[in-house]
């Protein structure tokens, strides 16, 4: 598409050039670390001339890395439980909501609203002090840490996010498919796992990653529980140095960093999930 | 309720069917005997589909008798997986399983609904895939294959049940012209083997060749039936002519 050049003097914004066809505007993994890296270089800049001469920032930085990125894994730990313990509940739910019995649709679909729309700080705090912090089986104990609960409380959202994943896969695949079945007398139980399921999968793949995504970033709420993740650990990290102001911009870029680094991919995966699967049906 | 093959196989008496407040069947009565063709045609939204969902079950009726091979269909006690073991439908949009091969998507409900023996479900459904001249696309996906070859294996995919009744609901309207000649050849070698087939169908050569008894609906009502020579040259209802001079 050939398009007018247009010049001016005057102080307006011009359009931007096009971009060539297929090429959208892309954030680059090196994007978010230049921004790390410029964020560090300022904020160690800024207190050059301190009189003290303390370390400087970065080698503190350094030094408490190590414990950080323990942090940050522990984060992940969190977030592989409570994605795990909210697909196998959500996806049971989900089903719940496509049941054909009135009793159990009705109370799947409160439970699903309920939990969607009630904030993922409050969940946490629920479970936090809802849960006991260990649970009597009689012939044995089961505790209950903060991490166990965190888990729990996170997952709660998690259930009922995939919960309306799954039932809006299922009411997505056209009725001809559930007519067909029934027409070679399956029943419903083996038209849902043999045909509509399997169907499903794919489509639920993007919103699935998508959520956990968004469950990664929510992990660091644990912190205002008290579980020692990366936001904690960072906190006492900064307190241990003695509170120097320097150092909040490098920690905090860092924490920043680390997350960009590890969703960042898992973005751009769904995204060519999805196109992946829009051009193939 | 025991039926012999001189009685009509399925029997359809004053059947009644709304949606909600529309009324889209007002007493409709007809008899298909064993081995016997018959064509339904009308124009659209006078119930054709409405009527043959009827027959397996798939819609509900409100008042009147479905009898298939003796067993009424029109039952709230009505064991529904039976009825479709013995009646097979194939729709205007294929309807195959995109996730399953041409060869899974005809074996897999013998083996996984009627709990046939494997092995000899596929000779049966590789008999099937010639017998719809598919030879070499058993291993293709729907979405690899013309929509006049999915339309033949959704008819194998309902063959393999071994199915006393075909139901065929326009199953060459969503079809290239080009392809729509294909699967009528199917469905007619199919009745040629004696089987009983229920067409809806707007190809009007194709039911003045292969069916035995043509019925025209409108309104809800079968308005003129009769074999295709009387249908189609002596049609007295003003209703089917002006149909008739329509589309032919
Ligand atoms: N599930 C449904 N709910 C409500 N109305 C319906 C439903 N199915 C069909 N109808 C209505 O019933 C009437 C008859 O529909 P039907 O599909 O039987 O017509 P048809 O003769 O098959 O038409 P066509 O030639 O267009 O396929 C139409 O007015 C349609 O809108
Ligand atoms: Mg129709």
């Amino acid at each position: 598409m050939a398009r007018p050049e247009f010049k001016t003097d005057l102080p307006v914004m011009l359009a931007p050039p096009e971009r060539r066809q297929g090429e959208p505007l892309r954030i680059k993994l090196w994007h978010g670390i230049a921004l790390f890296g410029f964020c560090v270089l300022s904020s160690t800049y800024v207190f050059a001339d301190d009189t003290q001469a303390p370390a400087s920032a970065l080698s503190v930085l350094v030094k408490w890395m190590p414990l950080l990125l323990s942090g940050f894994l522990f984060n992940i730990v969190i977030s592989f439980c409570s994605m795990a313990l909210g697909t196998i509940v959500g996806t049971a739910l989900g089903l719940g909501q496509i049941s054909l019995i009135p009793v159990v649709k009705s109370s799947s679909w409160f439970v699903t609203q309920f939990f969607r729309n009630a904030p993922w700080l409050v969940l946490l705090f629920f479970a936090m002090f809802l849960l006991p912090f260990e649970f009597d089986l009689g012939f044995v104990v089961i505790p209950f840490p903060d991490w166990v609960k965190a888990i729990i409380g996170l997952s709660l959202p998690v259930m009922a996010n995939v919960s309306e994943v799954v039932r809006g896969a299922v009411r997505s695949l056209p009725s001809g498919q559930w007519e067909a079945a029934e027409s070679l007398a399956y029943t419903r139980q083996q038209t849902l796992w043999l045909i509509i399921l399997p169907q499903c999968v794919k489509r639920m793949l993007p919103p699935w990653m998508n959520l956990y995504s968004i469950l990664t970033m929510a992990t660091v709420l644990a912190s205002v529980v008290g579980v020692s993740e990366v936001m904690t650990l960072t906190g006492e990290a900064l307190a241990a140095e003695g509170g120097r102001t320097d150092l909040l911009a490098p920690f905090y870029s860092f924490v920043l960093l680390i997350f960009f680094v590890y969703c960042y991919p898992i973005a751009r995966y769904t995204v060519y999930l999805e196109k992946k699967f829009a051009v193939k049906d | 309720m025991n039926w012999t093959p001189d009685q009509p196989m399925v029997s359809i008496k004053n059947v009644h069917k709304a949606f909600g407040e529309l009324e889209v069947l007002k007493g409709v009565s007809l008899d298909v005997m064993k081995g016997e063709v018959i064509c339904i045609i009308g124009p659209s939204g006078s119930g054709k589909s409405t009527l043959i969902r009827c027959v397996n079950a798939l819609n509900d009726i409100q008042q009147g008798s479905i009898l298939v091979e003796g067993q009424e269909v029109n039952d709230p006690d009505l064991d529904k997986l039976e009825l479709r073991k013995k009646v097979g439908m194939v729709f205007q949009q294929y309807n195959l399983f995109p996730h399953k091969t041409a060869l899974e998507n005809i074996m897999m409900a013998p083996v996984r609904v009627l709990k046939r023996d494997k092995s000899q479900t596929e000779v049966f459904a590789r008999e099937l895939i010639k017998k719809v001249r598919l030879q070499g696309k058993e291993d293709s996906y729907p979405g690899e294959l013309s929509g006049g070859q999915q339309q033949r294996v959704a008819i194998a995919r309902s063959l393999a049940m071994k199915p006393d009744i075909m139901l065929f609901d326009e199953v060459t309207a969503a079809l290239d012209p080009e392809t729509v000649g294909e699967v009528l050849t199917t469905i007619k070698e199919l009745a040629e083997d004696g089987m009983t087939c229920i067409l809806v169908t707007h190809e009007m050569g194709f039911a003045r060749e292969v069916a035995d008894h043509i019925y025209f609906t409108d309104g809800g009502l079968i308005v003129e039936h009769g074999p295709p020579k009387t249908f189609f040259d002596k049609a007295k209802d003003p209703r089917t002519r002006e149909f008739l001079s329509q589309i032919l």
